[in-house]
């Protein structure tokens, strides 16, 4: 006899979490099933940027959606998830880069977005006290901040059971077939049906959409995080770059995390990751050039989560383009831990009622269709 | 001495550690005709059995003991052998593909191997008692270290603690060179002999039977011996008192040096960075590399052998490292000349034999190694066992997890420390085997190293031109 709910969850990252939480809120049973557990992969070892600096057009609503949820993330899922709010600061390494971001931030507050704010050289020194002087200015975020990625994904996890949603780990999905009204979904440990199914499989979310006669253009990829030894307090905002590839951040505990997107070659079938030394080289010279208070701080330990990446770099959030029933979340690009609060209210809302009070428009699965 | 610059981007044999295993290799290596390159991170070779094996200022040769001077040979084979041996070399990162990340005086490099053999031998096990962080409070191969490379002997009240032939080959060193040692704590159960006392024929043939005896006969007419079941170190901002009890009976013994020592265990770290499988050895209460019969891992070229491939001790590690390089040659250079493989393994087998005795006897007890209370686990994060335990019961059912939410084994040392107490906690506390429960995945680098040094890795012309701003 295969087990029944209302909703069966493929994924137990974030957003996977995050929807359980949500539709149990609603009254609905879900049954979420994570072929590792919760927080594994990307959720779990990400950088923590909470940010809604630079982000595109399309996701700017479930990034804002997603914030107001931060403010209160502890009201919600029972545990603060380390959130600190200390903005996210966008620096410009040039007069030419500087004038680009002008022109971005020119143009968000033409469309009544102000949460980006453009900074001088003086007012950067004020919040990046140790930055090198040749920067002449960037963009703040101010209510951006830093949250601890595994403590927040288990935090999902935990009040989504305490609400009522079942949680499986290590079990595997290995096929999903209509039957009737509902979806069979075969896993290692025997079938689950319900009428509605999630797909946040990260990573593995093509081959979910594959089962479904979906296909994607999905790309596996792993972006590298470095961590120093603690040091005294030096900086309060993460910072971030453009033109190179850099983010930047010092936690709670003085250790400083520093990444930006250099990849490591994953092998997702056997949640592998190999990292790329001489990539890492590179992010050590933009920080030594950026801080030079850091030249003496101490790596400790470098890792990659594994996760998916879309062609147009914006997640897939919507229906199935070919199966009734069938909901995607899942290619947040490297930038999907800041969302998982509002995505997964906003995927409950469409599951639960067929419609979504914050625009996903352009987010479709159906952008990539041949 | 060799600088990072010197190195060649590639090399056919890669060896990391300078030890019994990793000379004997190297030499064997390279006299077959293989580019051959040995990363050691001391000063001098010899790894620690052998330290400072070329520049130790103990000259009174009965103080370290013949087994010690044996090192001297293969140092000096190695050195005439044409391999290139670095010192001062530490390897922080090994991945599947055998791409070597090394530094050297402050410089960075990622060397190219076809084959590698790890050859970082053990470490000793943690002994996670209450009060093991106070200054005053060290391991007996800290201080062996400081009595081979320096000469130095304690001098002060000293009490030693533990198990294992470690602990009275140091106490038997620091003795000879006229160091002070006030008592010795022999934390060896009684009923391990229940074990053991099957395996003592065999041990009664193995050449470390006499020399054990000897030993603890040259120890025990110098220095008063307990047999106890428990012990701590007290002390405000160091140690002053070593309390310990046996039976129930709690004693005292005023201290200014605690040496602490049970047994050895292989050092996992690299190996496990490099993705090599490993597996619970319940016998020897570790975990060890999987190997085929040359020392080969999981990982294709890559081999680990010495005391890293499980406990033997140095003469073992020497022939393990033979075989291993023999291997390597085989795939590398099939036309090389090589030595009789099968005089090796004979050679080997008798110095394993005894082996089984001496782990069964020297198991150090559940207590020394299941710490409760406010006892620290995580030395780098404080994190205590009762923490440890607490989450476990909670629900926390691996060691990754257990980083995730105590940071246990997220410091510097990479978890060397804490490691297997914390697998061995979960397992307790959930009522599973270690090795259900698994170790720690281990991240690179396994040796911290500068943001300088890793800015100093040499970047390629397209790499630059893509982050010119």
């Amino acid at each position: 006899m295969a087990r029944t709910a209302d909703v069966v969850i493929i994924g137990g990252g974030i957003h996977g979490c995050s929807t359980a939480l949500h539709l149990a809120l609603r009254g609905l049973k879900p049954i979420l099933i994570e072929k590792d557990y919760a927080g594994r992969h990307a959720s779990g070892v990400n950088a923590g940027g909470v940010r809604q600096l630079a982000r595109d057009l399309l996701e700017i609503p479930l990034s804002i959606a997603s914030m107001e949820l931060w403010e209160r993330i502890e009201e919600l899922v029972g545990d603060d998830c380390g959130f600190s709010s200390h903005g996210t600061v966008l620096i410009a390494e040039s007069d030419e880069e500087l004038a680009g971001f002008r022109e971005r931030v020119d143009d968000l507050h033409l469309r009544g977005l102000t949460h980006e704010e453009l900074i001088d050289r003086a007012e950067l020194k004020r919040l990046v006290p140790a930055v090198s002087d040749y920067c002449p200015g960037g963009v703040v975020s101010r209510r951006d901040g830093a949250a601890d990625p595994f403590r927040t994904t288990q935090a999902f996890r935990r009040r989504a059971v305490e609400e009522g949603a079942e949680i499986i780990e290590g079990v595997t999905v290995t096929g999903l077939t209509r039957v009737g009204s509902n979806w069979r979904v075969e896993t290692s440990d025997g079938a689950f049906e319900a009428p509605k199914v999630v797909n946040a499989a990260g990573a593995w979310a093509d081959r979910i959409a594959a089962m479904l006669g979906e296909p994607v253009p999905l790309t596996v990829v792993a972006p590298m995080l470095m961590v120093t030894s603690a040091l005294a307090p030096f900086i309060e905002p993460v910072v971030i770059l453009r033109g190179r590839k850099l983010s930047f951040k010092q936690r709670e505990n003085g250790t400083v995390v520093i990444g930006g997107g250099h990849l490591a070659t994953p092998y997702r079938d056997r949640n592998e990751t190999v990292i790329d030394w001489n990539k890492l080289a590179l992010s050590a010279r933009t920080v030594w050039e950026l801080f030079p208070a850091m030249h003496e701080a101490t790596i400790v330990r470098a890792w990659a989560g594994i996760e998916a990446y879309m062609p147009d770099g914006v997640p897939v959030v919507g229906r199935s383009s070919t199966s009734e029933g069938i909901f995607h979340q899942f290619g947040f690009s490297t930038h999907g831990f800041q969302l998982g609060p509002a995505t997964g209210a906003v995927m409950a809302e469409l599951v639960a009622t067929g419609s979504t009070n914050t625009p996903i428009d352009g987010l479709g699965i159906e952008r990539f269709r041949p | 001495m060799t600088a990072a610059s010197d190195l060649a981007p590639s090399y056919d044999l890669v060896v990391i550690g300078g030890g019994p295993a990793g000379l004997a290799a190297a030499s064997l290596a390279a006299r077959a005709g293989v580019s051959t390159v040995l990363f050691d991170e001391n000063p001098g070779v010899g790894g620690q059995i052998y330290r400072a094996i070329t520049t130790t200022p103990v000259a009174d040769r009965a103080v370290l003991g013949e087994d010690y001077w044996a090192g001297a040979e293969l140092a000096s084979e190695a050195k005439a052998s044409g391999a290139l041996i670095v010192n001062g070399a530490t390897v922080w990162s090994l991945d599947p593909q055998k791409i070597v990340g090394v530094s050297i005086a402050g410089k960075a490099r990622m060397i190219e191997a076809k084959h590698v053999i790890i050859a970082t031998g053990s470490q000793e096990r943690p002994f996670p008692i209450p009060g093991w962080t106070l200054p005053g409070v060290m391991t007996a191969g800290g201080a062996q270290t400081a009595l081979k490379a320096q000469g130095l002997v304690p001098s002060g009240r000293t009490v030693m603690a533990g198990t294992g032939p470690l602990l009275w080959l140091l106490a038997a060193q620091t003795l000879r060179a006229g160091g002070r040692i006030d008592a010795i704590l022999d934390t060896t159960p009684w009923r391990n002999w229940l074990q053991a006392l099957v395996h003592l024929p065999d041990f009664a043939l193995s050449p470390y039977f006499a020399k054990g005896l000897a030993l603890l006969r040259e120890v025990k007419a110098k220095v008063p011996v307990h047999r106890i079941d428990r012990v701590g170190a007290v002390g405000k901002e160091k140690l002053s008192e070593v309390v310990f009890a046996s039976g129930g009976r709690e004693r005292r013994l005023p201290a200014d040096l605690l040496l602490l020592h049970q047994g050895v265990v292989p050092n996992v770290n690299l190996a496990n960075a490099a993705g090599v499988e490993h597996v619970w050895n319940d016998r020897q209460l570790c975990f060890v590399p999987v190997l085929d019969a040359d020392f080969g891992s999981s990982v294709p070229g890559i081999a680990v052998t010495g005391d890293g491939a499980g406990i033997a001790g140095g003469t073992a590690a020497a022939e393990r490292g033979r075989i291993a390089a023999i291997a390597a040659v085989r795939a590398l250079r099939p036309e090389a000349t090589l030595p009789d493989t099968q005089a090796i393994r004979q050679k080997l087998q008798r110095e394993e034999m005894g082996r089984a005795f001496l782990d069964w006897l020297n198991r150090p007890a559940e207590s020394f190694r299941q710490p409760e209370g406010e006892t620290l686990a995580c030395r780098c994060e404080e994190v205590t066992a009762k923490q440890v335990r607490d989450m476990a019961r909670i629900g926390c059912e691996g060691p990754n997890q257990m980083k995730a939410f105590l940071r246990c084994g997220m410091g510097p040392c990479q978890g060397r420390l804490c490691g297997l107490t914390v697998t061995e906690l979960i397992a307790a506390e959930r009522k599973m085997t270690p090795a259900e429960v698994g170790y720690y995945r281990l991240r690179p680098p396994v040796k911290p190293i500068t943001l300088a040094e890793l800015a100093s890795l040499p970047i390629s012309e397209a790499e630059r031109k893509a982050v010119e701003r």
